[in-house]
């Protein structure tokens, strides 16, 4: 196989990756706030809820996690109900059927939305108290106040932390490889399994650093962007 | 009629009593400058007025309109306390000013989200006040642009522009640098020659004696003397009121 070849076969795992890091970016990260949300909530019960929720999904393994959601429901439903969903969705894509990758989506999604949601929390909570009272002594309502004064300090607080995560996500996509879904990392050792080919395995490396090095000057510029003003 | 009329206010944090039944009423366009040390219970008291803390017992009249009576405090509808709280104008001793906002957008924020007028009333109304604390040239500036002094000027005209009938000032020179008290205590005396009726917590003795029509000294949550600057500066009658104002203006 040529270098090109390589390159080509592995940018279609790497494809994989990026729609994973998609999918839980655009559903993790508004699924956050109303954890968030419950997590700050007056409501002991809910508020418990939630602590233990998210302390169980940032005290389990990722990996784990993708195990359990892909094994656990065909166990207690006794059919695997993840390799069955290929015949509803026309998604089929080598051995990537749409049902390991659906569980890969579901676990990656919760566990995101969880880590989002502390970051969410500790920046509202940082915002000081006085803000708020600023608002409420204008006659504003407590809308008004999160949506016009609260929302737009706690952006410019959580970028840097969401960055980070944003990141750390990217990389943590290899992990799907665990329940077979042919993600970059998933298609280098298959080439090395099928064609003794061991440095297309290190090669995935350059597809992270160029796609982080991305990330990293978007996310740079909307730091950048926000920091006109200092709260 | 007084323009404002506060009865027998009383509020408890748990156990501690801060508020142990305060009136006192105020005639429109009048200032009463409030002294008293830490602890006493200022603060609580313009916290009360503005509705960020409800006393548990007391009445607070505008205009002749009850707006809290002690007993149905805790019913109060959040809509109602929101009401309640355009009568009165808050600045804080943080200024607290909206950081995401430059400083016209400061005060036309309110006026704005309230529907007080048209974005063009609103504007021109925002920046005359802003004239008017001699931040004409400053609209466009962020508050971390701004000195101590230029912010809080920006935060009363920003608690001016939505017109409130009473406005409360809390230690409003307390954070600032000693030579930027001045600006904000000119302004303030400023108002009052416009016949604003203010509500003054401060420490600055001399600002109280000049500037109110009434002062009042506060100490454990009560009113120890109340009365105009002569008497309270100049022939105080209670032991604790002398012993403060010793303490306050001897330094040396």
């Amino acid at each position: 196989m040529s270098f090109w070849e390589v390159t080509v076969f592995l940018f279609d795992g790497f494809l994989i990756s990026l729609l994973i890091f998609a999918v839980t970016l655009l559903c993790g990260a508004p699924l956050g706030l109303p954890i968030a949300f419950c997590s700050m909530s007056r409501f002991k019960a809910v508020k418990a809820v939630s602590k233990v929720f998210v302390w169980i999904i940032r005290g389990v393994p990722l990996m784990l996690q993708i195990f359990i959601i892909y094994y656990v429901p065909g166990l207690l439903f006794d059919t695997p109900i993840f390799s069955q969903m290929d015949r509803f969705f026309f998604i089929n894509y080598g051995v990537n059927d749409a049902g390991r990758i659906i569980a890969v989506l579901i676990a990656f999604t919760i566990n995101y939305a969880c880590y989002f949601s502390e970051i969410y929390r500790g920046g509202i909570e940082s915002i000081s108290k006085g803000q708020y009272e600023a608002g409420y002594v204008l006659g504003l309502t407590k809308q008004q106040i999160f949506r016009k004064i609260i929302l737009k300090q706690v952006i410019q607080r959580i970028v840097p932390p969401m960055s980070n995560e944003i990141i750390t996500l990217i990389k943590d996509t290899a992990l799907a490889n665990c329940i077979i879904v042919c993600e970059i990392i998933k298609q280098a050792k298959e080439l090395a399994a099928t064609k003794a080919m061991i440095w297309p395995l290190f090669y995935t490396g350059v597809f992270y650093l160029v796609f982080v090095g991305l990330l990293t000057i978007v996310l740079g510029k909307l730091e950048k962007k926000l920091s006109y003003f200092r709260s | 009629m007084a323009l404002l009329e506060v009865k027998d206010i009383k509020k408890n944090f748990g156990k501690t009593e801060v508020l142990k039944g305060i009136s006192f009423s105020l005639n429109k366009g009048d200032v009463l400058a409030i002294i008293g040390s830490s602890g006493s219970g200022k603060t609580t008291l313009l916290r009360c007025l503005n509705f960020l803390e409800l006393p548990d017992e007391g009445s607070i009249t505008v205009d002749g309109t009850v707006l809290i009576d002690g007993a149905d405090a805790t019913t109060l509808s959040d809509e109602a306390i929101r009401q309640n709280r355009l009568h009165f104008g808050l600045v804080f001793q943080n200024f607290n000013l909206f950081p995401q906002y430059n400083v016209l957008e400061n005060v036309t924020l309110a006026p704005t989200l309230l529907k007080k007028g048209t974005p063009d009333e609103i504007e021109q109304s925002a920046r005359k006040l802003l004239d008017q604390v001699g931040l004409g040239d400053k609209l466009k500036n962020y508050p971390h642009q701004l000195s101590g002094g230029q912010q809080q000027r920006v935060a009363i005209a920003r608690a001016l522009a939505l017109q409130p009938e009473v406005l409360c000032f809390d230690e409003p020179t307390s954070a600032l640098d000693p030579e930027l008290t001045g600006e904000v205590l000119r302004v303030i005396r400023s108002l009052k020659d416009r016949d604003t009726t203010m509500i003054v917590v401060t420490h600055e003795m001399e600002f109280a004696r000049n500037v109110a029509d009434t002062v009042i000294y506060m100490a454990d949550g009560v009113i120890e003397e109340m009365g105009t600057p002569e008497q309270v500066f100049g022939n105080p009658q209670k032991e604790k009121t002398k012993a403060f104002l010793r303490g306050a203006q001897n330094i040396f």
